[in-house]
Parts: C-alpha cells; sequence; structure tokens
C-alpha cells in the first residue's frame, strides 16, 4: 500500500512537471502541422512530419546569421567581463583605501539603476562618441558588446569581491616574495582558485546577455546584425498569422537554450542560486 | 618606489573596466538627469529648453502615467503572490525524496532560461488559440477564452505568464532554504508527534523566511521592471489598459518624442526600484543579525 501510493505521488509530480512545460508541447506538436490541421485540432499531435515551416522559418528569419550574431555577441561579452571584472574585484578587495571603497560602493550603488533610467542618455551619449570620436557604437557588435560589459560589470564585480574575501592573503603573499608580478600573482595563482564563482559569473550573464532585447533593438539596426530575440521581433511582426510557420520559428530558438540547459544544468541550478542569494 | 609600482599595477588592473562603466552608467545616469529638467524632441538640431521642475509637476496631471503606476502596482502585487505560491509549492514538492523530484525540478525552471521576449510570443498563441479551443470543447467559454482581448484578463495573462516564467527560478532559492533546514530539527518533530501540515508551519516555515525575503523581493523588483513579455505578449494593449511601467517610460521618449519628460518618468521610475530594492537589503541584512 505505501509503495503504491509513493508510486502514485512520484506519477502526479512527473505529471504536474509535465503539464507545466505543456506550452513547449503545444509549440512542437503545431510546428509540424499544416495550416488546416493547426486549426482543426491545435492540441493533437501531428499527422504528417513535415520539416517545411522550419526550413520556412529559418530562412525568414535569417536564424543561422542570429545565431552566429547572439553567439558572437554573447561569448565574447562574457569572455570580458569575466577578465575584466576578476581583475577589478581582486585589486579592489586586496587594496584596502579609501578609493578601493569609493569605488566599489559606486559598483554596488548603480546596480539599484533600472535600465529604462539610462537607455535614453546612454544612446545620446554613444552617438556623440560616434560622431566626435569616430568610433561606432552604434550597428556594431563589438559597440553592444562594449555596453553589455559595462551593465554587467556591477553584479560581477560584486560576486567576485565577496569570493576574493573568502580566500587567504598568505598564498598570494608568498608568491610575491618569491618575485612573480603582480600579473603572474593573479593568472596563475589567484584566478583558477575563482573558478566556481567564474562558473556563477558567466551563467548569469550568458542568460542575461543572450535573451536581451531592449538594449540590442536600440543599438543593431542592420538587419545583417540581428541577435536570435531581435530576428524574432520582427518575425512576428510579420507572420503572426501563420502560426504554424511562428511556432517552428520560436522552436528554432529554444534549441540553442535546450542545449546550453542540457550540458550545464548542474552548474546553471547552482549558479543561479548563489546569483540570488547573495 | 614600491609604492608607485603598486599604483600602476592598481590602475592597470582596473582602469579598463572603470573606463567602460563610466562611460555606460555613471556617465548616463548624470545625463540623465540633466535631460530631466529641459523639454526636448529628441532631434539634436531643435533647441533644449530649460523647463525647471515642470517635467516632474507635469507628471501629476498625466493620467496615462497614474494608470500605468496603477495597474504595474497591482500586476505587481499578484505575480508576487502567485510566483511564490507556485515556486513555493515546486519546491516542497520537489525536495519531498520522490524519485521524479530531480525530473520535475529541471522541468519546472526550463521556462526561466528562455528569455521574456520568446515566453510571451509562445503564450500568445496559447491564450488566442488553445484557450479558444478548450472553452469551445469544455463549455466553460467563460473561463478559457482569449485572454488577450478583455482589458482586465489580459493583466492576468501577463500575471500567468511571468508566474511561468519565475517560478523555477524562486523554486531554486526555496530549495536552497529547505535543504538547509537540519534534519534532526524535522526528525525531532516527527518524533514529537507533529502532523505534515504542523511540521511546515511550525519548523519550515519560520526556518525559510531568509529563503523568503530574498523571493519575495526579487519577484517584487523584476515584476515591477516587467517589459520583454509586456512587449511581446499584450504590446501594452488592448487599449493600452496593460501598459506597465516600463513600457510607458519607452512609449514618452522613443515612441511620442518626449525625451525630458520621459526622462523624468525614468528617473521616477529610478527611486521607486532603488526603494524597493534598499528596503529588501535592510530587512535581510536586520534578519542575518538576528539569526
Amino acid at each position: 500500500m505505501r509503495i503504491l501510493v509513493k508510486f502514485l505521488k512520484n506519477i502526479l509530480l512527473f505529471f504536474l512537471a509535465l503539464f507545466f512545460l505543456s506550452p513547449i508541447y503545444i509549440i512542437i506538436a503545431n510546428s509540424f502541422k499544416n495550416r488546416q490541421e493547426l486549426y482543426e485540432n491545435v492540441l493533437a499531435l501531428p499527422e504528417s512530419f513535415s520539416f517545411q515551416y522550419y526550413v520556412e522559418a529559418m530562412d525568414k528569419m535569417n536564424f543561422l546569421s542570429a545565431l552566429g550574431n547572439s553567439l558572437y555577441i554573447t561569448t565574447f561579452s562574457v569572455l570580458f567581463i569575466v577578465v575584466l571584472s576578476s581583475m577589478t574585484a581582486w585589486m579592489l578587495a586586496r587594496t584596502n583605501n579609501k578609493l578601493s571603497n569609493i569605488i566599489f560602493m559606486t559598483f554596488i550603488a548603480t546596480m539599484l539603476i533600472p535600465f529604462q533610467t539610462l537607455m535614453m542618455p546612454l544612446m545620446q551619449l554613444m552617438g556623440s562618441i560616434t560622431n566626435t570620436l569616430h568610433i561606432p557604437m552604434f550597428n556594431t557588435r563589438e559597440g553592444l558588446i562594449f555596453m553589455h560589459v559595462g551593465f554587467s560589470s556591477s553584479i560581477s564585480v560584486f560576486l567576485y569581491h565577496g569570493f576574493v574575501k573568502s580566500i587567504p592573503i598568505t598564498l598570494e603573499e608568498a608568491a610575491t616574495i618569491d618575485g612573480a608580478s603582480k600579473f603572474g600573482v593573479f593568472w596563475k595563482i589567484i584566478f583558477p582558485m575563482l573558478k566556481p564563482i567564474t562558473v556563477t559569473v558567466m551563467i548569469l550573464n550568458v542568460i542575461n546577455i543572450w535573451n536581451d532585447y531592449l538594449l540590442p533593438s536600440l543599438t543593431l539596426t542592420d538587419t545583417g546584425l540581428r541577435t536570435i530575440p531581435l530576428s524574432t521581433f520582427y518575425f512576428f511582426g510579420e507572420f503572426t498569422i501563420k502560426w504554424n510557420l511562428a511556432m517552428a520559428g520560436l522552436m528554432l530558438t529554444i534549441i540553442p537554450v535546450v542545449i546550453f540547459y542540457a550540458l550545464a544544468q548542474k552548474h546553471i541550478i547552482k549558479g543561479i542560486g548563489e546569483g540570488a542569494v547573495k | 618606489m614600491a609604492k608607485k609600482k603598486n599604483m600602476a599595477w592598481y590602475i592597470l588592473f582596473t582602469a579598463p573596466l572603470l573606463l567602460i562603466f563610466i562611460t555606460v552608467v555613471i556617465i548616463p545616469f548624470l545625463m540623465g538627469i540633466y535631460y530631466s529638467f529641459f523639454q526636448w524632441d529628441g532631434i539634436g538640431a531643435n533647441p533644449k529648453v530649460f523647463v525647471g521642475l515642470d517635467n516632474f509637476i507635469h507628471l501629476f496631471g498625466d493620467t496615462r502615467f497614474f494608470k500605468s503606476a496603477w495597474i504595474t502596482t497591482l500586476f505587481t502585487i499578484l505575480a508576487v503572490i502567485s510566483v511564490n505560491l507556485v515556486g513555493l509549492t515546486f519546491a516542497l514538492l520537489v525536495t519531498s525524496k520522490l524519485r521524479t523530484a530531480n525530473a520535475a525540478r529541471t522541468m519546472v525552471f526550463m521556462p526561466y532560461l528562455i528569455g521574456g521576449l520568446i515566453l510571451g510570443y509562445i503564450w500568445q498563441f496559447v491564450f488566442s488559440d488553445v484557450f479558444k479551443l478548450i472553452g469551445v470543447v469544455t463549455g466553460l467559454e467563460d473561463v478559457f477564452f482569449n485572454w488577450l482581448m478583455d482589458p482586465s484578463y489580459a493583466l492576468y495573462a501577463l500575471v500567468f505568464v511571468f508566474t511561468w516564467q519565475m517560478a523555477g527560478y524562486v523554486m531554486i532559492i526555496y530549495i536552497a532554504g529547505i535543504q538547509g533546514i537540519p534534519n534532526d530539527v524535522i526528525e525531532a518533530s516527527e518524533i514529537d508527534g507533529a502532523n505534515r501540515w504542523q511540521k511546515l508551519r511550525n519548523i519550515i516555515f519560520p526556518l525559510l523566511m531568509p529563503a523568503f525575503t530574498i523571493s519575495l523581493f526579487l519577484t517584487l523588483s523584476s515584476a515591477f521592471k516587467i517589459y520583454d513579455v509586456n512587449l511581446s505578449l499584450t504590446g501594452g494593449g488592448p487599449a493600452n489598459s496593460t501598459e506597465m511601467f516600463a513600457m510607458n517610460i519607452y512609449n514618452e521618449i522613443f515612441g511620442y518624442g518626449n525625451y525630458g519628460f520621459g526622462q523624468a518618468k525614468a528617473i521616477i521610475f529610478f527611486f521607486i526600484v532603488a526603494a524597493i530594492t534598499l528596503t529588501q537589503v535592510y530587512i535581510t541584512k536586520k534578519r542575518e543579525v538576528e539569526m
């Protein structure tokens, strides 16, 4: 009897979670249906499996180009964030003076600022940088990466700073006596020890930057530079009536996320938990 | 000499990020305060007219802004309750040593990884086509119809989708909290004959308070700042009935071209978000001291 109850509970929980994900089923099922099938019953399994809509959506969304842009922008943004904010956080944590305190507090305080408060003046400033210094901030992936690094710096420095404080300083001191430069000490001794928090910083920023819509929508107008959220937005503006095509398009955007989740599930859940609690 | 050398290292390590940070965050923030005292349409050639505090005074007469503030508040309250209820329920379920717990946890967390924009589009289809079908089949057409066409139901639809997005996220926080409760405390209560509800009410919930505070305020500030789901699910409609704070600011600036006035709204938005977050930090810190 007890075993049966436990078994039923297991099944129940599984189906509850499955029901939770039912919208995903609905997209998959309808992405294969032709128009008539879709209007007959949106909940039924497709009768014919045709990848026609995937091919069409891929073409209309310019999916491969968007995927490439998203990968490029996310990878380099996260790379710069990890390198620059770990270096900064270590220096700030290990140099106990007024300046370090002020800089660190400024990083913390700006975490309070919502993006909407900064977006318009940021665009003005980027415009003047483009015009006066002739550095193209708009319509370049590098310009967007620059801005992503800026927006992610507060939380990343904050997370690294907390972690550095928990590492005993004696190791570094021993290395310094041995004649290693600060650069060597950091990259050879400190950075490898930061690995757990580096994973957290990477995960948090990958999720935020990959999914960000508003900032790229303001800085990238060139269609060839669109990221996945951007191309999804424009795709939906044009094809909402053709739901099967739209569903195939949505599935395409979800696939990379599922792959990322499957590869790094343990790290993601741990990283999210740590990032939230700190 | 050594001091000078250390200073050079200090600059080398911190200057690159500081330069980017100042350019992207600090200067725009200060510029934003400056712009909020001007009337300007965003076109470089047109003059910026200094109007002092007029933009902020003008805010009090803007009924659309107040309506937006009101529905944002309403949305935030409903969303915070709903996200935390669902998240906590799942957290309790998946920590109950069931064999399917891990799979369930994995599935429930999934929507959080898919961006808000894409989630909104997924649910647009669910509300417009699937809900309609369910209504016709079950005869419950009063409940299952296209929620996005009705002003008040469109708001509930947003709460629904936001819950779907965030429940897995707060679940993770609650799981960490539950796993942090020492086993012997729970075992002791079982020996004393506590039933399931007593155990939950008198042991688990009080010990979950820190996780509760964190989840509450995380959902509070992210609900208040909602934009992506708002844009893709309802677009602010029908008839502006779901135009949240963030979208109202965006539309005022880039839609209507009222750069100065819109920026004044953005500054007010900043003060509200900052107040919410600071309250959270204050309460969390206070509790940490007590524990």
